[in-house]
């Protein structure tokens, strides 16, 4: 009680004012609890226009019903899509939920929030670094949606940008670029933030091989956007000097464009910018992916009180994976005409890099053997992530393999593939680490009906999305179609791309009850009694509630592994790490705040 | 480079000023070299040999990794792997 | 400042990997940066490879303002580190000395490179003019922002930021070593370029 007083009264004397506490932080909890709610708004922002997408899909051509006519005579004339906003509506779907939606969340909400928690840090080893790096974050997303407002609208090649057509399109295409250079170097300032922090502030007793396993899949992720961003940032670079200072990187000699050749100099190789590309965009979803196998770990290792099967086998498998995902990328590129010495070797890597995936996806199933499973809400979600997750990389073998790749290239097949890693892949691992970690942020519980309502639904209509995907794509229908049913293949499995589509619309339904929950359970006047309501292991969980500045009342020491559950001859079935030995189990104590 | 006492430090003095006349005479090397008009092969292997050598005085001498933390060495042997298989990248493009 | 909270490890070198923080941060950046890069001489190869004809980079370029420029950069990353090590010996005065002519050969460097990039524009050549001068523009460019970058922390280093030698100094120091780190690494990047783009 004294402490706190006296961190109280400690507070009252430097109390900053609200800018520097809720805008302009340092404290990496503020960070990441900006950086969530900003990918948070990102993400059903990407969903809305994705949502658009759908209707124009499942029914070419029709003005879509009381909103078509907001979006003005260029973009939706009569309220019917145009396949130019269609194509801007597609790049910055994609361009959105990796760049500002997903990765932001995974690893600048998440990461940031948890992990000087779980090491048992007062902060980032660079505090005010930090704090730029979000700032780079929401002046890339600025930039971005202000694109939609340029002549010609955001860009709309794809949210891969490939040359030549990246840059002969519209000026949307250059402010993708600047976005990307301000989104790149946020991203970059994070990843050094992460490894000097994971690696140098450890507390006393952490060793490496004590680390959460969340830790270990943000170190490694770190790595990846350390050293795989700077080549795109260098594509992004030339593709800028090709259109403003009208240079040919990219650019072959003697391109004609409708019917015009191009006035330029040539010599350029649009194969460049797919190489630096994809250099960056595989380790890219591999950044996608760890951070969620770290929160699906913990997750997981919580609720089944015990601790995870094959630690250290998941630990070496995740560093082969991040240093495979380098040697893979120009699978993306098996209709390139690389030739078959080049395919035959992206194929073996490719084929390579699956085990170490299937390893980690393993060893958390058999995780699940023996235990006593609490079926909480994160758990709901880790528990389906995995077999979304094994879909999603199980239909990635057909993909890898130059053989099928052949039939499945650029169709929805590939879609699916990816989609259903990231969304009730990735994503349901988010929500079960929102789950999970709101207790400790904001000091109440989410309502568990309305969070099961939500995984149910999600569950259902996630599949409803992108199961018939894989069929379609079977089926030999392009990605990236404005009307699929002006081929005759497309038109025969359009009843599919109708199912997906109201999936899609219902899929958005299902997240009220999430927003609601998320809204109303922060203004819940009943809070948690404990500060480790889950009765967790990991250092998280042995702060005050919510964690105040510096973190730890005082720097706390780790005498065992993570995942200490059901040891036997203890009373309580979980030992946090931090207890030294002879303490008593804990007791659920009230929280401090 | 652990926390160098000074007069460690001025011992080191001494090698920097070494290093900089190894880095003149080399740039003066590699520029007359370049007069020769050797064939394209032969100038690229010579000029890249000799900033190599260059190179590696800066980040040993000047950047200190000569002595540095084994730490660094792993990143950098990471960063250089990697560094390999960009420079590899127009290989794979031909053919 | 808010209740400013103490990172472990900021000045003093942690105990297993002997690193202050910003050290092993600065190392970090500098590993993205040959990426960067790297990505870059990447292309020029790729370009270069893939053209029916190459020109040879004396034959198009200056070669003797070239040389010098490399020797100024080559005398500057001399001047940095002595730089440091004048904090090291405790000598303020020669610390200030030669961050200074540091930062003037610096600008050299870039006024060496303006009238460099002035003639070529005062002949109508620009990075459009052929996928050679475009890498030539774009890989020169490229460095001269780092160097812009390296002016503007040194001087900041120089002016307002020596303050904190009279405080803190082993933090001091530590910073003028990280900003020598990336000081260095930018003439790394120059003993490649100068003769690939100049004298192949």
């Amino acid at each position: 009680m004294d402490e706190q007083h006296h961190e109280h009264h400690h507070e009252h004397h430097h109390e900053p004012g609200f800018w520097r506490k809720y805008v302009f932080s340092v404290d990496h909890k503020v960070i990441g609890i900006q950086y969530s709610l900003t990918s948070l708004l990102f993400l059903f922002f990407g969903f809305s226009l994705m949502m658009m997408m759908r209707w124009q899909l499942a029914y070419p051509g029709q003005p879509l019903p009381w909103i078509g006519r907001l979006f003005g005579e260029a973009n939706m004339p009569e309220g019917v899509m145009v396949p130019e906003f269609y194509n801007q509506l597609g790049a910055m779907h994609g361009t959105i939920m990796v760049f500002l939606g997903v990765v932001p969340l995974a690893v600048g909400g998440f990461g940031n929030y948890v992990l000087p928690l779980q090491i048992g840090a007062p902060d980032m080893a660079f505090p005010r670094i930090n704090m730029a790096s979000y700032w780079f974050l929401f002046v890339g997303g600025v930039v971005m949606l202000a694109s939609f407002f340029l002549p010609g609208g955001a860009a709309q090649s794809g949210w891969t940008s490939y040359s030549p057509l990246a840059n002969i399109a519209p000026v949307g295409q250059t402010a993708w670029l600047i976005g990307m250079i301000f989104l790149i170097t946020s991203s970059l300032l994070g990843s050094i933030n992460f490894i000097v922090t994971t690696v140098q502030l450890r507390v006393k007793g952490l060793s490496f091989f004590k680390l959460p396993f969340f830790v270990w899949a943000q170190f490694v992720t770190s790595f990846l956007l350390l050293l795989a961003f700077p080549p795109l940032e260098a594509a992004g670079v030339l593709q800028l000097m090709d259109r403003v200072a009208g240079t040919s990187f990219f650019l072959p000699s003697g391109l004609v464009v409708t019917g015009q050749p191009l006035e330029v100099s040539g010599g350029g190789n649009p194969l460049l910018w797919q190489h630096l590309f994809w250099f960056l965009a595989h380790p890219e979803v591999y950044v996608l992916i760890l951070p969620a196998l770290g929160i699906v770990a913990e997750v997981i290792a919580n609720n089944t009180r015990k601790p995870l099967w094959g630690y250290r086998t998941m630990v070496y498998s995740l560093i082969f994976l991040g240093f495979m995902s380098f040697v893979v990328w120009a699978h993306h590129m098996f209709m390139t005409g690389m030739g078959t010495a080049m395919s035959t070797f992206f194929q073996a890597t490719t084929m390579i890099i699956s085990v170490p995936s299937v390893i980690i996806l393993t060893a958390l199933a058999i995780s699940l053997w023996g235990a006593s499973i609490r079926f909480t809400v994160p758990m709901h979600f880790a528990l389906a992530f995995i077999p979304m997750f094994a879909i999603g990389g199980l239909t990635g073998l057909p993909l890898g393999l130059t053989a099928s790749d052949l039939h499945l290239h650029d169709t929805y097949y590939v879609i699916g593939h990816f989609h259903y890693v990231v969304a009730p892949g990735t994503i349901f691992a988010l929500f079960a680490g929102i789950y999970y970690w709101f207790p400790k942020v904001t000091g109440r519980m989410m309502n568990e009906k309305l969070g099961k309502l939500h995984f149910w639904l999600s569950l259902i209509f996630m599949n409803g999305v992108f199961m018939p995907m894989l069929f379609i794509g079977m089926a030999g229908v392009s990605r990236r179609l404005y009307d699929q049913t002006g081929y005759a293949h497309g038109a025969a499995v359009q009843d599919l791309t109708v199912l997906g589509s109201w999936s899609a619309w219902l899929l958005a339904v299902a997240q009220i009850p999430f927003i609601v929950n998320f809204l109303m359970s922060m203004r819940k006047r009943e809070k948690v009694r404990s500060d480790n309501p889950w009765e967790a292991t990991t250092l998280e969980w042995a702060t005050p509630t919510p964690p105040p500045h510096g973190n730890f009342l005082t720097a706390p020491q780790v005498y065992r592994g993570p995942y200490e559950y059901s040891v036997p001859g203890r009373t309580a079935d979980f030992w946090p790490q931090h207890l030294p030995e002879e303490a008593e189990s804990p007791q659920p104590r009230p929280a401090t705040t | 480079m652990n926390t160098a006492s000074a007069e460690e430090v001025r011992k080191h003095v001494r090698v920097y000023l070494m290093v900089f006349a190894a880095l003149a005479v080399l740039t003066a090397v590699t520029v007359m070299v370049s007069y020769f008009h050797l064939p394209v092969h032969t100038a690229v292997i010579v000029a890249l040999i000799i900033a190599s050598v260059k190179g590696s005085l800066v980040a040993g001498y000047f950047m200190h990794l000569i002595s540095e933390e084994k730490i660094i060495y792993w990143v950098l042997g990471l960063t250089g792997a990697f560094f390999i298989v960009l420079m590899l990248l127009p290989t794979f493009t031909s053919g | 400042m808010s209740a400013e909270v103490e990172i472990p490890y900021a000045v003093k070198p942690h105990p297993v990997t002997g690193l202050f923080n910003g050290k092993f941060g600065i190392w970090l950046f500098l590993a993205s940066e040959v990426m960067l890069f790297g990505a870059l001489f990447s292309t020029y190869v790729l370009l270069r490879v893939g053209a029916e004809v190459w020109p040879h980079g004396y034959s198009l370029l200056n070669v003797p303002l070239a040389t010098l420029n490399t020797f100024v950069l080559i005398l500057s990353s001399v001047t940095m580190v002595m730089a440091w090590a004048s904090l090291k010996m405790d000598d303020f005065r020669k610390f200030r000395l030669n961050l200074g002519a540091t930062v003037l050969l610096a600008f050299v460097f870039l006024i060496v490179k303006a009238f460099e990039y002035g003639a070529k524009f005062e002949h109508h050549i620009h990075p459009a003019t052929n996928t050679f001068y475009a890498i030539y523009f774009t890989l020169t460019g490229l460095h001269g922002l780092h160097v812009i970058g390296g002016i503007l922390v040194n001087l900041y280093l120089l002016l307002p930021g020596s303050a904190m030698w009279r405080t803190e100094p082993e933090r001091f120091t530590n910073r003028i070593e990280c900003a020598g780190l990336y000081w260095h690494f930018v003439d790394l990047v120059w003993i490649f370029l100068f003769p690939v783009l100049y004298l192949l």
